[in-house]
């Protein structure tokens, strides 16, 4: 869809204003298994689903913790997101070394997308291909973050990314009111709920996602399997199909892009629809 | 001309003291709480403990800045140690990363002396002494600081375990239950208290076992 003489370095700018290998990094992102966040006033849930490459390996880590305050699910080069967690991790303890106090996840995410924005600007590197939904709690609130190859950002109050991703964000669309005021629980069974959608048919069973929650008093951590089963079980939602409404384009752009109190960019709903908007460039602000 | 000596020195002693004391199944490290300087007493409710990780506490007397700086260096490095490692450093890995770190700066010392309690692999009682520079080794039972010298010959005598002066080595864990060495800490401060002007004010006492960690406090004399 892409081949063209522009494409070759990351450091080509196409003569529609474009840099292919951006745009393809971000097609990475779109590979991977799907990752989900979305977070209340007090709680921020992110969940992913874990597939194993065959039934004798173990599947790969793709929700990290990062300080207690702060954690990360990736989706696309899982490399690559393990060594940026390491990043992450490293800017989080040199901040509370140096001040006492928690890393505001705003000037995190800044730093990580400064990092990404690096990359697409050196003959000699290649842009990160992986996508990054950091949540995290600060003074300021709870927060989820975007973080894009592309070195974009962005704040949401729900999101997905990576494979089949648009059936959860058009679950979380159709939710995504409510979830400011929600629960701790209903949160979490809003994000199985999303997972569900991305698996198409098969049963949701807490062997293959993961799930993990921060919130006010609640550090960071990772629900142990037997926690999400038994949440899958007392919602009863397994197996249950819902069937997904039809939503027009410009209403799911307009959705995905929502978040509280920071700019959203506008651009950024394209560059998950990517397939439907051909010729727009996902970067475009 | 006679060589000029420096009229500022980048260290300080807060004096105070810690001692800790291995048990078959826990370990007691105990510090005053009292921070001086020169004659004058800064503040008389400063800790001289610190928990760097679930089975490891660590007391150090000396320089409270060093001792600060140098307790921030390790729980830092501990946090990295858990992200690579998905659990707690054990006491005897923590022993040995302070002994790391002291001789680091060999030749800008932290100046810190201390001594390192906790549980071992085994859920035993373990004690870490160590000097300025990091040379450390692992004996029963410990004393640092001001009132050391008051205090090392009297655990001497009641715990009637093999001092570390002993050769060959032996075993030195205490056959003392708990109580008995939270008592003989109390002890050991209420007679440092008596003689060394740096202890005193209150005594911290922290009991590291099997269910977790404890802290008791106690009033020493304040003059």
């Amino acid at each position: 869809m892409f081949r063209n003489q522009y494409d070759t370095d990351v450091t080509t700018w196409s003569p529609a204003g474009r840099l292919f290998q951006v745009e393809y990094a971000m097609e990475a992102v779109k590979q991977g298994s799907a990752a989900i966040g979305l977070r209340s006033k007090t709680h921020v849930v992110l969940g992913c689903v874990n597939k194993a490459n065959s039934e004798l390996s173990s599947h790969q880590k793709k929700i990290f913790k990062v300080d207690d305050h702060i954690g990360v699910a990736i989706a696309g080069l899982t490399a690559d997101g393990r060594v940026l967690s390491r990043y992450m991790r490293n800017e989080c303890i040199n901040y509370s070394f140096t001040y006492e106090s928690p890393l505001p996840v705003g000037r995190l995410v800044v730093q990580l997308a400064d990092k990404a924005q690096v990359c697409t600007q050196r003959s000699w590197k290649r842009p990160y291909g992986v996508g990054l939904l950091v949540a995290g709690l600060d003074e300021s609130g709870a927060h989820l973050y975007y973080n894009c190859p592309s070195g974009n950002y962005f704040e949401y109050q729900a999101f997905a990314i990576g494979s089949r991703s648009q059936a959860a964000k058009t679950y979380l669309e159709r939710r995504f009111e409510n979830f400011m005021d929600s629960s701790r629980e209903d949160l979490i069974k809003d994000a199985l709920m999303a997972i569900r959608e991305t698996l198409q048919g098969e049963t949701l069973k807490s062997s293959i996602c993961t799930v993990a929650v921060v919130g006010v008093g609640e550090p960071f951590h990772i629900l142990d399997q037997g926690t999400v089963q038994q949440m899958i079980d007392a919602f009863d939602i397994a197996g249950e199909r819902e069937a997904p409404a039809p939503e027009p384009d410009e209403a799911e752009e307009q959705g995905a892009a929502e978040e509280q109190g920071v700019v959203a960019e506008p651009g950024d709903g394209a560059d998950q629809g990517g397939a439907t908007d051909e010729g727009v460039a996902p970067m475009d602000i | 001309m006679a060589k000029q000596h420096a009229n500022w020195s980048p260290y300080d002693n807060n004096g105070g003291s810690c001692v800790a004391i291995a048990g078959a199944d826990y370990c007691v490290i105990a510090a005053d709480t009292r921070m001086s300087s020169g004659y004058n007493i800064l503040t008389r409710d400063y800790s001289k403990t610190c928990k760097l990780a679930d089975k490891a506490v660590l007391a150090s007397s000396g320089f409270q800045a060093d001792v600060k700086a140098l307790q921030k260096q390790l729980a830092a490095r501990h946090l990295i140690y858990q992200h690579q490692h998905n659990k707690q450093m054990s006491c005897p890995a923590m022993a040995q990363l302070l002994s790391n770190t002291l001789y680091y700066k060999r030749f800008f010392p932290y100046y810190a002396f201390n001594v390192l309690g906790g549980l071992d692999n085994e859920g035993k009682g373990c004690v870490f002494t160590y000097d300025a520079v990091g040379s450390y080794e692992r004996v029963g039972y410990s004393s640092q600081g001001s009132g050391s010298t008051l205090i090392i010959p009297f655990l001497d005598n009641q715990l009637k375990s093999p001092s570390p002066l002993l050769l060959p080595a032996q075993d030195a864990v205490t056959p003392l239950s708990e109580s008995e060495a939270v008592d003989l800490v109390k002890t050991c401060f209420a007679s440092a208290t008596e003689r060394d002007i740096y202890t005193g004010d209150r005594l911290e006492i922290v009991i590291l076992n099997a269910d977790g960690i404890r802290r008791e406090f106690m009033e020493l004399r304040k003059d």
